[in-house]
């Protein structure tokens, strides 16, 4: 949002609809429905318009130049608070060459953006600087202004110079037209072409720069909208009641015993999806409390100290990542086996907000329409899910983006999405649906996934790493939804969509490398044929991952699968390490081929003045306060992004408590587009993979989520000790564009437990590292 | 219901509301302010947080009736985008934000106690926002607004 976020003016709608808006049916007359919508400047012409369906691969849908030389972006990647939103103002204005405040930008429509899928993955510098993104519309869209203006100028396109959106002739600048006179109020209509080139990065002058966010100023001064604050003439407020326990069912709704509460309380009931309207958000919480439903029993939950053990025991679809054939073989001459165990338990997004939205649906049968505003990663995966939840054709629907409480992956943006859907529809009128906290927390989330990673490295007499075997057991039930499955999240499934079954099934061999889950370690060569795709020298490798049911639904969490694979590889090489007395970094350069994985290790290494040894520390003590250190690499997906940490950590062997105090981590991510901004990317994920590490996990009884809040899902809060967080960036202008957002929490739980065996000897294999488990492991000594 | 006056960033309000409704609901839904936000409704992240008579409350737990007759202050009563107070300057320049759900919280505690303790240290302040929530961990960044601004008060 921008500074100057604010309901849509008069004028702005007309403008709109001047530029093709009132096309699209469900906008008639409604001009409340666009409130959230990011627009901005009052009166603008708008030169071009997308058509309805957005196509991708015409410039129109990327980019609008119109006569008061104002720049208008439409992009399908939306901000979360990762900064996005302000890279792709710099995008716009350095491919353009234009001042940034002409830029305006707009985001995750469906009715008006590209369908780019989801935002997340770190994979948005990667597509809009990629082939068939932004950044190529606007790059054939300069191209064609420099073509216009060699027409209209009379002179060749290679004697043209352009700033502030003024094409002139080099040779006499007194010959000159702005993008406002070339384009003329008129469309491109122009494929994208895959030919045109774009800015040497080289040339940059305002990607690369820290430019300041866009969205701060109206979030600091309490301006910005939210999901939250998304008000509509006429709205309601709905509350869900979900199951009380995991799979219970309806068995009968007392609708008497709201009967008498105040705000012409409704009570809706679609199979096991139930919730309460009201006129005003109290009275829809006390009817939601007072509303007597009774649920059948839910299913048997694996007993959770038992849970590790029973995810090895169940039918599993399973897949490799990489399988040599002389892993049996290798390990079985080595001169040495080392073994360990890695458990990583469910995690919860945690988003700081409950989720919320907004919908209005109207009508019923073909003339049914809805518009949600939701704080989802994908409007259009969502349009197509909530159309089939809803009954309606999905080109009826739309979903319009406004943002919410950072989100980390999948939180409960998506189901609210719905259960607000249902509410209206079911109303006739507009309704919002604020999750409280337990409802986020137990009934909201698709959570992350718990792992058991079995590992096993062979050593040759020189204690080189000869094979490393992997075989790891996760969970899944459900995940994002797509066009045919809503059941993918828990109000889908309530409301009656089948929640994709797992079908176990034996893994093949792989057909090429695709190290996506950072299953496979960075030491493992990566070879599949004839080709290998890894970072490090190992030949010899297995890795074998089973995908067993999860009671639980579950879905990306920053950073899927890669959190937990990155734990058990990382603690395991730095186990390695120590058994052969190797110092951890040494030990990693030894196995390691990627110059630029190297590099970060080093960088990493160098500025937290790592002192080169084996842990653990020599003469620390086996009692009282101690210090060590510990680091972690990886290169994120196998292609996006590289990453280093230190973290240097107190451990206090009397109480169990560790403390974090420094963490230093280097990331290289291709070129940096905005310095500043990759730097609260990179703290703020070492921080929340601290919190991670420490004091994270979804705890259950026999039927029930017991996490139900902050007290019984604690995070790492403000008042706890703050490490000192350093962030080196290795600037690669001339590399292609990678991801950053989620690299350096995958690394903060191995480089913790790494310290702290650096300082106690003790070794911590289960996340999270609380207190007792850190007690039990020095007792293990 | 009951008919309730408010005093809301120096405006005055009446309000007909259950006296027992949570402040910020009347705040958020009724007055329309965008400051004070939902997080946990239990008095556990401080997303919600208000000034009242010049003490951080969390409203979310503050039935609307305790705040009648007080004056309410959030994070849009200290100043705008245009105009901004120097603690939001201070957040602006510090780039101490992600998501910024949580400022509230973070920017109405920090204040009230640098306020009262400019010279206090970076311990103390931190210390200060104790159960105080910021998911996307954007914790270096704020204490580093918080001392700046605190440099601001002393200067
Ligand atoms: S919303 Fe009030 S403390 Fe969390
Ligand atoms: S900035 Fe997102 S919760 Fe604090």
């Amino acid at each position: 949002m921008r500074p100057d976020n604010s309901p849509m003016t008069t004028d702005a709608l007309a403008a709109l609809e001047k530029a093709g808006f009132s096309r699209r049916g469900f906008l008639k007359g409604a001009g409340a429905l666009i409130v959230g919508f990011r627009m901005t400047g009052g009166a603008v012409k708008l030169a071009a318009q997308t058509a309805p369906g957005v196509p991708l691969d015409r410039v129109d849908s990327w980019v609008a130049i119109a006569q008061d030389e104002s720049v208008t972006g439409y992009s399908g990647k939306c901000e979360f608070g990762q900064g996005f939103e302000t890279v792709q103002y710099q995008l716009i204005a350095e491919e353009l060459s234009v001042p940034l405040d002409r830029v305006k930008l707009i985001y995750c429509d469906t009715s008006v953006t590209p369908d780019q899928g989801v935002t997340s993955g770190s994979q948005s510098h990667m597509a809009e600087f990629g082939p068939s993104g932004l950044r190529q519309a606007l790059a054939t869209a300069r191209e064609a202004l420099f073509r216009m203006a060699a027409d209209q100028l009379k002179v060749p396109v290679d004697q043209l110079t352009v700033q502030d959106g003024i094409v002139s002739v080099k040779s006499d600048p007194s010959r000159q037209m702005s993008y406002g006179q070339l384009v003329g109020g008129n469309k491109f209509n122009l494929a994208l072409n895959s030919r045109a080139v774009p800015k040497d990065p080289a040339q940059y002058t305002i990607l690369g720069t820290s430019v300041p966010r866009f969205d701060l100023p109206a979030k600091v001064t309490g301006q910005a909208q939210y999901v939250q604050h998304v008000r509509l003439p006429g709205m309601l407020h709905g509350k869900v009641v979900r199951p009380p326990s995991v799979g219970a069912k309806v068995v009968k709704v007392d609708e008497s015993s709201v009967k008498s509460l105040p705000g012409n309380v409704r009570v809706v009931v679609k199979n096991d999806f139930v919730g309460v309207v009201a006129d005003k958000e109290w009275q829809a919480i006390q009817a939601a409390d007072a509303l007597q439903v009774q649920w059948s029993d839910g299913v048997a939950l694996p007993a959770q100290p038992d849970l590790y053990d029973y995810m090895r025991k169940q039918p599993s679809r399973d897949a490799y990542t990489v399988l040599s054939a002389d892993v049996d073989q290798m390990l079985g001459q080595a001169a040495r086996v080392v073994r360990a165990t890695y458990l990583h338990p469910y995690q919860m997004h945690g988003s700081l907000g409950s989720s919320c939205a907004v919908a209005d649906v109207k009508g019923s049968g073909a003339d049914a329409t809805a518009t949600i505003w939701s704080a989802t990663q994908g409007v259009y995966p969502q349009r197509d899910s909530a159309a089939m939840v809803l009954g309606i054709p999905r080109d009826k629907v739309r979903v319009i983006f406004v943002e919410g409480s950072g989100c980390y992956g999948i939180n409960g943006a998506d189901t609210v999405s719905y259960d607000a859907a249902l509410l209206s529809q079911a109303v006739g009128r507009p309704v919002r649906v604020q999750f409280s906290r337990k409802d986020e927390m137990t009934g909201g989330e698709n959570y992350g996934p718990a792992y058991v990673v079995d590992l096993k490295a062979g050593l040759d007499d020189k204690g080189q790493i000869i094979a490393w075997d992997y075989e790891s057991w996760t969970l899944s039930k459900g995940g994002r939804p797509n066009a045919t499955t809503p059941g993918n999240i828990i109000t889908g499934a309530l409301a009656g969509f089948a929640t994709p079954a797992l079908v176990p099934a034996r893994g093949n061999p792989p057909a090429n490398f695709g190290n996506n889950g950072n299953a496979a370690p960075a030491y493992g060569s990566g070879c599949v044929g004839a080709t290998c795709g890894g970072t490090g020298t190992i030949r010899s490798e297995r890795v074998l991952t089973h995908t067993i049911a999860s009671p639980f639904f579950t879905g990306p969490l920053r950073s899927p699968s890669r959190l937990q694979n990155t734990f058990a590889n990382e603690s395991f090489i730095d186990e390695v390490a120590a058994a052969v007395k190797a110092d951890p970094v040494q030990y990693r350069l030894r196995h390691l081929s990627d110059p630029r994985l190297i590099d970060v290790l080093n960088a990493a290494a160098s500025a937290a003045k790592w002192d080169t040894r084996a842990s653990p520390k020599p003469g620390n003590a086996k009692t009282g306060i101690v210090t060590g250190r510990g680091i972690s690499c990886v290169l994120y997906e196998g292609d996006n992004g590289y990453c280093a940490l230190v973290a240097e950590v107190e451990v206090d062997q009397g109480s169990g408590l560790v403390t974090v105090k420094r963490l230093v981590i280097s990331q290289d991510s291709g070129p940096v587009s905005n310095p500043d901004g990759l730097r609260n990317q990179m703290e703020g994920g070492v921080l929340q993979g601290m919190s991670r590490a420490l004091r994270e996990e979804v705890r259950w009884g026999d039927q029930a989520i017991a996490s139900t809040h902050w007290r019984t899902y604690p995070v790492f809060q403000f008042g706890e000790p703050l490490p000192v967080v350093e962030t080196v960036l290795i600037n690669r202008p001339d590399k292609p564009h990678m991801g950053a957002g989620e690299c350096t929490i995958t690394t903060a739980a191995s480089a913790i437990a790494n310290a702290i065996f650096d300082a106690t000897g003790a070794r911590l294999r289960q996340v999270p590292f609380t207190a007792r488990r850190v007690l039990e492991a020095l007792g293990a000594r | 219901m009951a008919k309730l006056s408010l005093t809301v960033n120096g405006r005055s309000y009446s309000v007909e509301a259950d006296p027992e409704t949570p402040l910020l609901y009347i705040l958020s839904d009724d007055l329309q302010l965008n400051g004070p936000k939902f997080g946990c409704g239990l008095s556990q992240c401080g997303a919600c947080t208000v000034l009242l008579d010049g003490e951080p409350v969390r409203s979310c737990v503050t039935p609307v009736s305790e705040a009648a007759g007080l004056e309410v202050i959030s994070i849009e009563g200290l100043g705008t985008p245009e105009d901004p107070h120097p603690i939001q300057r201070a957040f602006i320049e510090e780039q101490a934000v992600q998501c910024g759900y949580c400022i509230s919280g973070i920017m109405l505690y920090g204040k009230t106690f640098i306020d009262r303790n400019p010279n206090a240290s970076e311990q103390e302040i931190v210390e200060s926002l104790t159960g105080l929530l910021c998911r996307c961990h954007a914790h270096v960044r704020m204490v580093r607004a918080l001392k700046r601004y605190a440099q601001e008060v002393r200067a």
